[in-house]
């Protein structure tokens, strides 16, 4: 039990260390200031802007920035789609697969191209390496570099600078961030055991004499953008619970600390743009004890095993199943929450198996999307909370609430109030809602056997329905499964497509608002601070947040984990 | 002969014996609101508040399945009609207290306009012709630009500036103070009279200048009665986050069915509905208008009336006052205290010739140097008759006597004096500048007195500072708003009485000017600025300033300019506005946090209960008897609150001069964990009565 713990506390150890390094490395890259790369980047970078045509000084209103992101993303999503429907006549395609159905390729497109990763395939046997690399691994790229973009435009708005160039940051997130640090994890990757290469599938004698093929490929680069960029799509099926993505304790280290590096670090940007690192570091303590809260309900959890099988076996044991035993409870524990925190989706251990409780916080991480966030669009949402925060609690300190010196008005409570209290609860509740309410076939006519395929009856079942399209709302990418969400189920397109419209709207209607309220904020007049100001930067604050966070965040979805995890705990008798 | 405009304000009473409101009824308020309440259930005048409305629809709904348990599904539990019966009881209140909340905040308005429109009554009004006859017309014929005649017992017909007479007014009607006040004309600030209130000596010739229905009074009746009220930047704001909470919590019970029925624990309709209703934000929803219209209302018993809410609103984020030194920081009359002789005169030369020099200077001032002069023995030694008085003016900078034997004394301005006693041949002694400077420091203005080019002495005039006013000043700046005081007194003067005062800052020797000027300064910082003023000249700043209030005895274009008047002309009174402005934000912020804050004891007295068939029967953590009594119980709190504020909502809740974060740390801890706690306690008691009753 111990060395679990140890494990917990050392790579959060890691995780708060690398924070103010990573964070003002990025701030001075956002910001233009001077870096060690500038030698060897500048140069590309120009090209690439010369290729493009991008005019690096122009700034853009809200409008442009969104624009150009809906835009580029859009080209991006048609040319990966084009690839998936063509793989079978183009190269590196050493099994010979053929095209995947038409949505199948569709909501992998649309899924990929969001920074979600939610995967209703098996990559293995889906996609070739052409498809696996260009397709798949460009988009993990630049849905993580478009997600970064939008977190330091938000940055910059809030802090009322003016929101800066999408194309230079997009590019800038990919050289700077991006690929120097997928460079160095891949090559540690390598070295710890994950291949790479571009043979196809080995074939294995067993034992018996029979013949194995065993899918292998180009993985360790693919691995570490997975999870820097909080992609999460598994080059296995499996993700990071096979061997070949996730060998060994080090490895799931490296991951684990890949995951949440960037979105952790990106608070402390905030607060090196904002000068105000104390309020950066208040609001990262609040986010790390709910986190640490969440790492500690789930640890207990898995740790104290399932009430059924203890008492089968006359002995407390962790619970295990669904697990890897080179990573025991305690380092799946915290990946489960990790991953479902950072919206990054990869995961080394089924979380369909978790207890209740494991049940309970993953989902809950889904419900608020702050518990460090998404990359880039998680710290935004963080800051949106607080706006929301000084809105409510600010009234009453007599003023007009303000949030750095700019008046919190009808347009910004609009677009804040719209985007992390309305658009979530509809785009999980409602197709959660359907899915539900036709679970066995009642309409036999269009679809023969079950509409939904779901697999379990009762609060699991529910939980797995509602997993699903929170995950994809939230642009996570894990799933509890346990649902016919693949193709050739006949339930498959159901849960494709409903699965997109989640994923677009959960993306994009934000990104969008974030956008506008980032340039709305950085338009307005500052107001001097006195001491009528509220000011934002103090524990009492901080604290006050946190309350917001969980009475307007949580309790939307109260019902539902009363009636999934929470009921399925007291049914277990936990 | 004034030598500072100011000087005709009279501070009337103490702060206390200012709340009176015009004559108004309010014995019918209650009476009133209580049919209004009822009266607003109409669809049309319900949709304007989207959270209520949300209630009254799902009243509907529950009376529906009163009258029929079937009509959406199979009903289940024992006797399904009572209980749908009862919520629909239940909810039909909740709409009518709020309903209820907007009424009784509305009738004082309505009570004060009633009284104000009997005092608009038809009248006879005497017409001027332009060949000078006099006609006999009804008063809703006067159009802007004519003339009136109106004599003593007359009401006058409409809104206007005094051209000829000098008569006293009765200006009760609208200020509620007895005291007749002088009206001539000429005088900027006592030449504009009220349509409505009643000449009581003498006569005056009026020019007009407004129109029928728009005159002063009509706009009073319009703001009191809440006929144009328009919601506030903020209150906006709130309904937004209002309306979209109240849409969440529709989209999670709309889709709870299904979910429900998923896990085998189905609800009824009425349930679901009693859910939504316990969850929206209703408390604030209910509460949200009246809170406007109280604050709206609270100003108007300052005798302050306000052209918008927006300004009311605008008065709690002041960050800078602007202040005119007399009558808002000093008392308005400096007395004369001391004579300092120069140039080798002794006391009682200086003391002669500066009775000399005001013996027709009617001031308070003047008679106060000549009260002093007296107390020291001097006297008048020369025959009035033939002597002529020099008035003050603004060019000149002093005032005096031309006595018969060719002698000029004056008074002024120690630089005026200066150039008059040059301009005579005179000379300067050394020690002026040392009277000058000694009196400054005492922050007294400096009179200096000569007698053609003969140099006597200075007269300390001593400037009184209000009583309190620091202790305010203190208040004020607590809760970060500066203030800067302006005044036509020297550096020296300004800067003594502006620490005595304990301003933040002051404008020594100011022009109207630099008044507007200040203003575009601070409003460039991004500030907020608030100032009061009276002149025709103040004008351009009233309406630049974000408040501007203007004393009700200015001209009319002041009034115009400004978003407030100040009924009873005290300049003071722009602080007690800040307050009232930042209580009205408090109030509402912390119902909201109230409201919100709720939602968690109202989550764990319904949830479990209704969904007890799938198990989580141990988050009835409150252990309520049975699920309808716990929907009831909930249902009832959330109704009753509503009433139970009123009076909180009405009131505003109480304001202390804090900074921000202490006041913060208050507030969260009443209204955000007391918001937590009080419906978990509330809601526990009334289960145990409706349990000891056997309602449920």
């Amino acid at each position: 039990m111990l060395q679990g713990w140890i494990q917990i506390t050392l790579t959060l150890a890691i995780v708060v260390a690398i924070t103010p390094l990573l964070g003002s490395y990025m701030a001075r890259v956002y910001l233009h200031q001077r870096t060690l790369l500038d030698p060897i980047l500048r140069p590309v970078e120009r090209v690439i802007y010369a290729l493009s045509g991008i005019n690096i000084q122009e700034s853009m209103t809200g409008w442009q920035y969104a624009r150009s992101l809906l835009l580029s993303n859009l080209v991006m999503a048609i040319l990966v789609y084009l690839i998936f429907m063509g793989q079978g006549f183009l190269p590196l395609n050493p099994t010979t697969l053929s095209a995947p159905t038409w949505d199948t390729a569709l909501h992998t497109t649309i899924s990929f191209v969001t920074n979600t990763n939610q995967q209703h395939y098996s990559g293995e046997t889906t996609f070739s390496y052409f498809s696996q690399m260009m397709g798949l691994g460009f988009l993990m790229f630049t849905s993580a570099a478009t997600g970064l973009a939008v977190g330091i435009a938000f940055i910059r708005g809030l802090t009322g600078r003016s929101l800066g160039n999408f194309y230079v940051d997009l590019t800038r997130s990919i050289t700077r961030i991006l690929l120097p640090l997928s460079i160095v994890g891949a090559v540690l990757l390598l070295m710890l055991g994950v291949p790479e290469t571009l043979d196809g599938a080995a074939i294995a004698t067993t034992l018996e004499g029979a013949t194995q093929a065993i899918a292998r490929g180009p993985v360790a680069h693919f691995e570490i953008i997975k999870e820097l960029g909080e992609n999460g799509g598994g080059f296995f099926a499996i993700n990071s619970a096979h061997p070949f993505e996730n060998p060994n304790a080090a490895t799931n280290l490296i991951e684990t600390v890949a995951m949440i590096a960037i979105p952790t670090s990106l608070i402390y940007t905030y607060g090196v743009f904002a000068n105000n690192r104390k309020q950066a570091w208040l609001v990262y303590g609040m986010v790390f004890a709910i986190y640490l809260g969440f790492v500690i309900i789930t640890a207990i959890g898995e740790y104290g095993g399932n009430p059924t099988i203890n008492a089968l076996l006359g002995t407390p044991q962790p619970n295990l199943e669904g697990k890897e035993v080179r990573f025991g409870w305690a380092q799946s524990a915290l990946f489960a929450v990790t991953t479902t925190g950072t919206m990054c989706g990869a995961v080394n251990a089924l979380i369909d198996s978790f207890m209740p409780p494991g049940g309970f916080v993953t989902l809950s991480n889904l419900f608020l999307q702050i518990v460090w966030g998404g990359q880039g669009t998680g710290t935004a949402y963080l800051f949106v909370y607080l706006i929301l925060a000084v809105f409510v609690t600010g009234l009453m300190v007599g003023r007009t609430p303000e949030f750095l010196g700019r008046k919190i008005e009808k347009r910004e409570v609009v677009l804040a109030s719209f985007m992390v209290l309305l658009v979530h609860p509809i785009l999980i509740l409602i197709p959660g809602a359907i899915a539900l309410q036709f679970p066995l076939g009642v309409n036999a006519l269009a679809f023969p056997d079950q509409f939904a395929g779901i697999s379990n009856p009762g609060f699991h079942g529910l939980s797995q329905v509602i997993y699903e399209y929170a995950s994809a709302a939230a642009n996570n990418g894990s799933g509890l499964e346990g649902l016919a969400d693949s193709q050739p189920a006949a339930t498959g397109l159901w849960w494709n497509l409903s699965a997109s419209v989640a994923l677009l709207g959960g993306r994009y209607i934000p990104i969008i608002a974030l956008l506008l309220l980032a340039d709305s904020l950085s338009r307005k007049q500052p107001v001097p601070e006195t001491a009528g100001t509220l000011r934002t930067d103090t524990p009492l604050f901080t604290g006050v947040t946190a309350g917001v966070i969980l009475i307007l965040g949580a309790l939307t979805f109260f019902p539902i984990l009363a009636l999934g995890p929470i009921a399925e705990a007291f049914s277990l008798g936990g | 002969m004034t030598s500072n405009p100011s000087d005709l304000r009279q501070p009337r009473g103490s702060r206390n014996q200012r709340r009176h409101t015009p004559k108004a009824n309010m014995s019918g308020i209650y009476r009133r609101a209580i049919r209004d309440a009822f009266v607003k259930l109409n669809p049309r005048v319900a949709i304007r508040n989207p959270v209520m409305f949300v209630v009254w629809i799902g009243t509907i709904v529950t009376a529906l399945v009163t009258l029929d348990p079937n009509l959406f599904g199979t009903a289940q539990g024992e006797n399904p009609r009572l209980f749908n019966g009862l919520i629909t009881i239940i909810l039909f209140f909740t709409v009518v207290f709020a309903n209820f909340a907007e009424a009784v905040a509305e009738g004082r308005g309505k009570a004060q306009a009633d009284s104000l429109r009997a005092t608009k009554s038809d009248t006879v009004a005497r017409k001027v012709l332009p060949d000078g006859t006099i006609q006999e017309v009804s008063s809703t014929t006067l159009r802007q630009g004519d003339t009136v005649k109106v004599i003593a017992g007359d009401l006058i017909p409409a809104d206007g500036e005094v051209i000829q007479g000098v008569a006293s007014v009765d200006e009760a009607a609208i200020t509620g103070e007895s005291a007749p006040v002088l009206k001539q004309p000429g005088t900027d600030i006592a030449s504009s009279v009220t349509g409505g209130t009643r000449i009581i000596s003498d006569e005056l010739t009026l020019r007009v200048t407004s129109d029928p229905g728009k005159g002063f009074i009509d706009r009073m009746i319009a703001l009191v009665e809440g006929a144009e009220r328009s919601k506030t930047p903020n209150e906006i704001a709130l309904t937004v986050l209002l309306a979209v909470l109240t849409l969440v919590f529709l989209i999670v019970i709309a889709t709870l069915p299904p979910i429900a029925t998923y896990v085998q624990a189905p609800v009824s309709i009425a349930a679901l509905i009693a859910l939504l209703v316990a969850l929206i934000p209703t408390t604030i929803g209910g509460l949200l208008s009246a809170i406007g219209i109280a604050g709206m209302d609270r100003v108007a018993q300052f005798n302050v009336v306000a052209t918008s809410g927006r300004a009311v609103e605008a008065c709690g984020d002041v960050s800078t006052l602007i202040l005119d030194k007399t009558g808002t920081i000093t008392l308005g009359n400096r007395l004369a205290d001391e004579f300092i002789p120069v140039n080798g005169h002794s006391l009682q030369e200086v003391a002669q010739v500066s009775l000399a020099a005001s013996v027709f200077d009617e001031t308070p001032e003047g008679k106060s140097i000549v009260r002093l002069a007296q107390q020291l023995g001097a006297t008048v030694d020369f025959d009035r008759a033939s002597a002529e008085g020099i008035e003050f003016s603004a060019r000149t900078r002093m005032s005096g006597t031309d006595l018969p034997n060719d002698r000029e004394v004056r008074k002024g301005a120690v630089d005026a004096i200066r150039g008059f006693v040059r301009s005579r041949s005179g000379a300067i002694t050394p020690d002026l500048d040392q009277a000058y400077e000694k009196v400054s420091r005492l922050g007294g203005t400096p009179l200096a007195v000569c007698d053609g080019g003969d140099l006597y002495g200075v007269i300390y005039l001593k400037d009184i500072i209000k009583p309190g006013i620091r202790e305010r000043f203190d208040q004020l700046r607590r809760m970060g708003v500066r203030t800067i005081m302006l005044t036509g007194d020297n550096r020296i003067t300004a800067s003594v009485i502006a620490s005595e005062a304990g301003v933040d800052d002051f404008i020594a020797e100011a022009t109207p000017e630099d008044k507007i000027d200040v203003i575009r300064a601070e409003q460039s910082k991004g500030k907020l600025v608030a100032m009061t003023g009276d002149g025709t000249n103040d004008a351009p700043a009233l309406a630049q300033a974000n408040v501007g209030v203007a004393m009700n005895s200015g001209t009319q274009a002041a009034k115009e300019a400004a978003n407030m008047v100040d009924l009873d002309s005290d300049p003071t009174k722009l602080i007690d506005l800040v307050t009232i402005g930042k209580q009205l934000l408090i109030t509402r912020g912390a119902l909201t946090t109230f409201s919100i804050a709720n939602d968690i004891a109202k989550y764990f007295a319904i949830i479990p209960t209704i969904f007890a068939a799938a198990g989580i029967g141990a988050l009835n953590i409150m252990r309520l008897s049975t699920p309808q009594s716990a929907i009831l119980s909930a249902l009832i709190y959330n109704a009753l609150i509503i009433p139970a504020l009123i009076p909180l909502a009405l009131r505003g809740v109480q304001f202390r001069p804090l900074t921000a974060n202490q006041l913060l740390r208050r507030n969260i801890f009443i209204y955000g964990i007391g918001g937590v706690i009080a419906p978990f306690v509330a809601v526990k008691l009334i289960d145990i009565i409706i349990s000891a009753v056997g309602l449920a």
